[in-house]
């Protein structure tokens, strides 16, 4: 078969040797169907078994294989090496601190996402022996949400958490927002103050880029603008003395 | 093994420097200046009014009449259209999205419900200035 030659220049850094990370060029013979993990893979397996980076399922399920493709946040078992040009650049995700090569530290945003408590929150138990009953319409409320591998391209393409790393960001606060919208769940209210607060959802400007980006299409800043409608909603309700969602 | 993360922060002053995305989002955030001015604008104009004297808000109005004015005030609708208007409206689905059963309405339906509540309100505020 075919192949075409590009240059692959891969950012270095090796936390007990250097001081700051440096580019590494390596030259790859591709496939026409490759995808730039299959290129990456042929670097460790042929011309430097020292690259660390992470992948795993190689078909867009695991969300690992997250890296910065030409400047761009990308899913690279996605990104196919045909559409782009003969020299390459990759990067660890941007917005994150680099642990080693093309390797990122989530501690962050795992913190994050385990703090919108991105379960479902129920006050009562459902009957005995019985499940709770959703239809497709109450589903296709949240489905779409539900679609994210937290591969955290989101967070590398958002200004705003590069900005600030206090920002909750798109990945956890659509998730929030899927519980919100799931008919069995009865946690609003307990989600309502993180996300409302200084640091959730009004800290977004809408820029839009996590939703460009997104490998799965889950829209997350769709997801953001529907909770600040919400979040407005109820504030008003609250003022108006109405039942709302913080009782 | 030590770790020791190296970190690549994002420059507070030319981040948005970094995509086209950006830069867009920037032109986009940058119409508030104008938003801002035609604040100002229409307080003068309410000042001049108040004022009760027909010179002064004859002298308001010419103001705004001359060649420079109306070449700003051109441009800045044109900046309005293609960085705030057209791109809301676009994103008004996103934000606002409509679901009947289990479809979702489409885009274009909200779109175009933006495009028609927008023609009724100038229509309204054409008719009560008295030019239509």
């Amino acid at each position: 078969m075919d192949t075409r030659q590009i240059e692959l220049e891969i950012l270095r850094y090796d936390p007990e040797k250097d001081d700051e990370p440096y580019f590494q060029t390596y030259s790859v013979p591709c496939l026409e169907d490759w995808v730039i993990l299959d290129a990456i893979n042929y670097v460790k397996d042929n011309l430097d078994t020292t690259l660390a980076y992470r992948w795993s399922c190689h078909m867009m399920v695991c969300g690992s294989c997250g890296m910065m493709v030409n400047g761009e946040p990308s899913l690279t078992c996605k990104t196919f090496v045909r559409n782009l040009p003969d020299k390459v650049r990759i990067e660890p995700l941007e917005n994150f601190p680099i642990e080693r090569d093309l390797v990122v530290v989530l501690d962050d945003v795992m913190q994050k996402l385990h703090q919108v408590q991105p379960y479902i929150i129920r006050k009562d138990d459902p009957p005995e022996g019985k499940e709770h009953i959703q239809s497709r319409g109450a589903l296709a409320k949240f489905k779409q949400l539900t679609m994210c591998i937290n591969c955290m391209c989101c967070y590398a393409a958002c200004p705003q958490y590069g900005l600030d790393k206090n920002f909750i960001g798109p990945a956890a606060l659509a998730l929030a927002h899927r519980y919100n919208r799931d008919s069995r769940d009865q946690g609003k209210s307990d989600r309502l103050d993180i996300l409302a607060d200084h640091d959730g959802v009004w800290a977004c400007s809408f820029v839009g880029a996590c939703s460009e980006v997104c490998p799965k299409d889950v829209d997350p800043a769709a997801a953001l603008q529907q909770m600040k409608i919400d979040g407005a909603m109820e504030f008003w309700k609250q003022k108006l003395g109405m039942p709302g969602d913080k009782s | 093994m030590s770790r020791r993360p190296y970190n690549r922060p994002m420059s507070k002053t030319t981040w948005y420097m970094r995509n086209s995305r950006y830069k867009v989002y920037v032109l986009r955030e940058l119409t508030s200046f104008l938003v801002a001015f035609y604040s100002f604008l229409t307080i003068a104009a309410l000042a001049a009014l108040a004022s009760d004297s027909a010179e002064v808000w004859n002298g308001f109005l010419a103001s705004q009449q001359s060649t420079g004015m109306v070449i700003f005030h051109g441009l800045a609708l044109l900046y309005f259209l293609f960085y705030q208007t057209f791109p809301w409206f676009k994103l008004a689905p996103k934000a606002m999205p409509i679901q009947l059963g289990e479809k979702k309405l489409p885009d274009i339906f909200i779109i175009f419900g933006h495009y028609v509540a927008w023609v009724v309100a100038s229509a309204i505020i054409f008719w009560l200035a008295g030019v239509i």
